[in-house]
């Protein structure tokens, strides 16, 4: 009697642990205008003085999976694909490495979302609902694994995206 | 009590027959006649049986008890040679006629289906393609004139009496498209095109519905076919051909551009301005259309208002994004809108 309550305290907390994944904001504040001041930044150098401590800017939908499905749809449905191709980059810079030009935490992606960058990457700030530019950072994040591995999905509909099997295979592919 | 239950399920039985919108027994088109006719004979034969176990079992229950189920049935109870050949060869017969009437159900379902799929000369006919979306229907009427092509949503308009090829294709996952009064289901399967043909013997508008459970709004993935004689069609056709006319008065010249500088351009179409967007149903002819959202509600301003506003409520978890639109900016679009006849 004992183990079986000790095992079904277990198992519902097991179940428990799953429901952050599948959580869905399925009524999200329509806000569209939100571009971060210093919070964003690449680089501490800042003219004019010492930085200002500015508080860290979270993504609301880190760890959901169902808000990285719908990051993922709306990376092709906005055309991001168009550019970054899924991932692997193209017309634009790939989204899957280490180094990032403009900085990857997920204020500085969705900074770069919305401000648009030089040669190319076109402003969204405005254009889109926020919280849809927060669903395709958390989307972006996932391909370099830097989404819990059990809210990311293990099947892509496209090509491969895990960032470790490519570099290995394009390491590979430059040593032959 | 009894008796309000039983007027009441009688009443939904009725209802079912005389909603012949959406209904197999009142068929619209030769396919259906033939699905019809075999739902009929499934139904008359499975009656016929039902009546036939039902009447002796009730003749088991209530034939007078003969003293057997007190004794134990090894010691006292041994059947004659003759009574066990008997009950062998009725359970042995029941077994066989079973066996039969499944067979014969068979044949008849595999001729149908056979007939069906033979029907009809389609050197008239008309290609339409149907694509499935969570949870919308996009309808594109096909032409080898790329100018005749009509990209259209939620609605399919078909010729009376002229067979009309449907294409099914799916842009995410299984759905099934299902018009009862017309034909029967088929499936929309994921980078693969199946087909199926349909013919209106009269003029008249079914309901379908996805037949498949293909998520969250499954239920809420409705389409309309209207069936018109070939001119009322023909006529339809060419109006719906035509890119949008401008906005004629300020207001709506101000909701065009309310949905022009909006989100909505970049899933919507609206031939004859920039908005562009292919991942959203084409809204070129939106005035026009019965319903909104998958004919989820009657295509009202005040339903259309408070789809924009908060389609999520409506009808969660749709693709259709939750924007940011001004007090000043609603009534311009919703009158914009309504007015693409």
């Amino acid at each position: 009697m004992r183990t079986l309550s000790v095992l079904l305290v277990c198992c519902s907390l097991f179940a428990l642990s799953a429901c952050q994944r599948e959580k869905r904001d399925l009524r999200p504040s329509p806000t569209r205008l939100a571009i971060f001041g210093d919070a964003a930044r690449e680089s501490s150098l800042r003219p004019g003085g010492p930085v200002q401590p500015q508080p860290v800017v979270t993504n609301p939908y880190n760890s959901s999976g169902y808000d990285i499905s719908e990051g993922q749809r709306l990376f092709d449905w906005y055309n991001c694909s168009g550019c970054h191709a899924h991932g692997g980059g193209g017309i634009g810079p790939p989204l899957i490495k280490k180094e990032w030009i403009y900085g990857g935490e997920p204020a500085n992606l969705f900074d770069t979302i919305v401000k648009g960058r030089p040669n190319g990457m076109p402003s969204w700030g405005g254009r889109i609902p926020e919280y849809q530019v927060w669903q395709i950072v958390a989307y972006i994040r996932s391909m370099n694994g830097e989404q819990p591995r059990s809210a990311t999905s293990s099947r892509p509909d496209s090509i491969e995206t895990n960032p470790q099997n490519i570099l290995q295979r394009g390491t590979q592919g430059v040593t032959k | 009590m009894q008796k309000r239950s039983l007027a009441l399920a009688a009443l939904l039985i009725l209802s079912s027959c005389a909603g012949h919108q959406q209904s197999v027994v009142d068929p619209a088109g030769p396919q259906a006649d033939r699905i019809a006719a075999l739902w009929w004979f499934f139904f008359w034969l499975l009656v016929a049986i039902f009546i036939i176990v039902m009447a002796f079992a009730v003749w088991t229950l209530t034939r007078p008890n003969r003293g057997l189920e007190q004794e134990p049935l090894e010691a006292r109870h041994r059947p004659s040679e003759q009574k066990e050949t008997q009950l062998r060869r009725i359970v042995t017969g029941a077994t066989v006629l079973t066996i039969i009437i499944l067979f014969v159900l068979l044949v008849f379902s595999v001729g149908t289906g056979k007939a069906v799929s033979e029907l009809g000369n389609k050197n008239n006919g008309l290609a339409i393609e149907v694509t499935g979306n969570q949870w919308w229907w996009q309808v594109q009427y096909l032409n080898s004139d790329p100018s005749q092509v009509l990209v259209d949503a939620n609605e399919i308009h078909i010729p009376v009496g002229r067979p009309v090829l449907i294409r099914l294709r799916s842009n995410d996952v299984i759905h099934s498209f299902w018009v009862p009064n017309l034909h029967g289901k088929r499936d929309l399967i994921p980078s693969r095109v199946t087909t199926e043909w349909i013919e209106a013997d009269k003029p008249g508008v079914y309901r379908g519905q996805c037949a498949e459970f293909c998520g969250l709004q499954h239920a809420h993935m409705i389409l309309y076919v209207i069936a018109e004689p070939e001119a009322k069609f023909k006529a339809w056709f060419q109006h719906a051909l035509q890119p949008a006319a401008a906005p004629s008065t300020p207001i709506t010249q101000r909701g065009q551009q309310v949905f022009l500088n909006n989100a909505c351009v970049y899933c919507h179409q609206i031939q004859g301005t920039t908005a562009s967007g292919q991942n959203g149903p084409n809204l070129t002819h939106f005035g026009s259309r019965r319903g909104i959202a998958a004919n989820t509600l009657p295509n009202t301003p005040g339903n259309l208002g408070g789809w924009i506003l908060d389609p999520q409520t409506v009808k969660p978890g749709n693709h259709m994004a939750t924007i940011a639109v001004n007090s000043q900016d609603l009534q311009p679009l919703i009158d914009y809108l309504e007015s693409l006849k």
